[in-house]
């Protein structure tokens, strides 16, 4: 019945260009990128022209990760890191989208609130973080109110630009189809955003994690931010980059899954 | 006692705030009736001010001076009894094909169960079967053109509005879709206001042919009946000895309004 391309199909297909990359050499060689770059660091260590005191050992490195999420000791801050993420992403989306959505639609709040949203976007925000403490003390909610303010402007900003982009034409089609007020924000305006929202998903989730972990380098009990400064306190260098490569295997993890999720609900859009 | 005409542009005149200053006149003075349940075509120089027209039928835009009539009521909003096919693509990129026909009934608040088997009749009608769950992306210019024909369609207009429908779509494919309107047109003669720059279609389509002089400031320059037999197939009528008359008589109206659009373009 359907006249679709037959899905599955084992025909070659054209290609433009040359030939296309084996994957699997593409990985060998990435692998092999990474082992080299391991290898270097630990002969330069080794034979101590890098001083071991300031750069450590990609051994003791791993060593002490593997020792770390061994012992268990590493999950409950990464939890709680994960937690004041995940908090400030999901409080500062839905603050972003309800803005962005009031000052799209409304012309006079876009006018009011321009300038004071060009002074707080200029402030470099982790500057609000000691006053945060002060407000919210040492606990989570300092941090998520920190990153808070990183993951806000980013989703404002997309929303408000999503909304402002949508297409006039698709627009006045659906009002000509009788399109309520409410059903053009549902069907129209907020679709419209969320592609913009989604695409700055990647960014808005890594200032999400920049702000909870900059928040509990600047003080706090639990945190793999907590455990960075604890190390760097004690001139622990082994225990910082421990902790940095772990964060950044963190968010590598997140953002694969931000991929597919986006793969899916972009599904409509060419070449996703 | 007539029947009050589906469409009555009264001294209809269209300013626009020139972006150098001054103030721009695209329409003068446009009185117009177009009885219920005809096909009439607008033709005219690009940039004479058609479109604008059409959007003054559709309550998009509310002129200045001049009022419209529809079915005897002086519009306010948007035409509730019109149904508006764009000249660029106008369907929800985010939504499948069943979706997007189904958009009018959703907005007109019928439910689910009684709007799917309507949308997947007109879906079927405009020969898109087995298409459903595309989305916009996934299909040709002319299948989205019947998507959103089907779409128009299916909520059941008193009045057409068509800007230029065709105008993107090869030559082959735009006369295959010139017919299935006509057929789909046959059936329902609801009243048609059909903007084109091309006379061939104009005459092919419409019962009566309207020609606007280049703009700015433009009026309506002539008023054609078109009495082809109908049902047409536009690629025969073409080759019909009365259709040729008919195009020499309103070229020659036609010609000297592109000619200056076309020499106040190169001023």
């Amino acid at each position: 019945m359907s006249t679709g391309p037959p899905e599955g199909s084992e025909e070659r297909v054209a290609s433009t260009g040359g030939k296309p990359l084996d994957r699997g050499l593409v990985l060998t060689l990435q692998i092999g990128v990474f082992l080299l770059l391991m290898a270097t660091w630990e002969a330069l260590s080794a034979a101590t022209i890098l001083d071991p005191f300031y750069f450590s050992r990609p051994s003791e490195i791993f060593a002490k990760m593997a020792q770390w999420i061994y012992t268990g000791f590493i999950l409950r801050h990464l939890a709680v890191t994960l937690l004041e993420a995940l908090l400030a992403f999901i409080i500062g989306t839905l603050l972003g989208v309800g803005a962005g959505l009031a000052l799209a639609r409304v012309e006079i709040l876009a006018r009011v609130f321009d300038p004071y949203i060009r002074i707080f976007n200029a402030l470099p925000r982790v500057i609000l973080g000691p006053i945060f403490i002060l407000w919210f003390g040492l606990g989570i909610a300092s941090k998520v109110a920190l990153a808070v303010t990183l993951v806000f402007f980013i989703v404002f900003f997309n929303t408000f630009q999503g909304i402002r982009e949508v297409d006039p034409v698709v627009r006045n089609n659906a009002r000509m189809l009788q399109a309520s007020e409410h059903q053009l924000l549902r069907y129209v305006y907020l679709p419209s955003a969320m592609a913009w929202i989604f695409s700055s998903l990647h960014t808005s989730i890594g200032f999400a994690l920049v702000g909870a972990v900059v928040g509990e380098y600047l003080g706090a009990a639990e945190g793999v931010g907590y455990i960075v400064a604890q190390a760097q306190g004690v001139f622990d260098t082994t225990g910082v980059f421990a902790g940095l490569i772990l964060t950044s295997a963190l968010v590598l993890v997140i953002d694969m899954g931000i991929n597919r999720l986006e793969r899916y609900l972009l599904r409509w859009r060419p070449g996703a | 006692m007539t029947a009050a005409p589906a469409v009555a542009f009264k001294g209809v005149s269209i300013r626009f705030r020139a972006p150098k200053g001054g103030v721009h006149t695209v329409l003068r003075d446009i009185s117009l009736e177009i009885a219920d349940g005809t096909f009439l075509a607008i033709v005219g120089p690009s940039g004479c001010g058609k479109s604008t027209l059409l959007n003054v039928a559709a309550g998009l835009l509310e002129p200045p001076d001049g009022r419209t009539l529809i079915f005897g009521e002086p519009l306010r909003g948007i035409n509730r009894h019109a149904a508006y096919l764009f000249q660029q693509d106008a369907l929800l990129p985010w939504r499948t094909v069943l979706d997007n026909v189904m958009l009018g009934l959703v907005f007109r608040n019928v439910a689910r169960a009684e709007a799917e088997p309507l949308a997947l009749r007109f879906i079927e009608r405009v020969g898109l079967r087995g298409f459903e769950d595309r989305f916009p992306h996934q299909l040709s210019g002319g299948m989205r053109k019947r998507v959103a024909l089907a779409q128009s369609w299916i909520v059941g207009p008193r009045i057409l509005l068509m800007d230029e429908p065709f105008g993107a779509l090869d030559v082959q494919t735009r006369q295959i879709m010139e017919n299935e309107l006509l057929d789909l047109w046959q059936e329902s003669r609801q009243t048609v206001l059909f903007i084109t720059h091309d006379l061939e279609e104009a005459i092919a389509l419409a019962d009566r042919v309207v020609v606007i002089s280049a703009g700015p400031a433009a009026r309506i320059k002539g008023d054609y009946e078109v009495t082809l037999a109908r049902p047409r197939d536009v690629a025969e009528i073409r080759l019909n000895p009365d259709f040729m008359q008919l195009y020499k008589r309103i070229w020659s109206d036609l010609r000297d309004e592109v000619r200056h659009s076309y020499e106040a373009g190169n001023r």
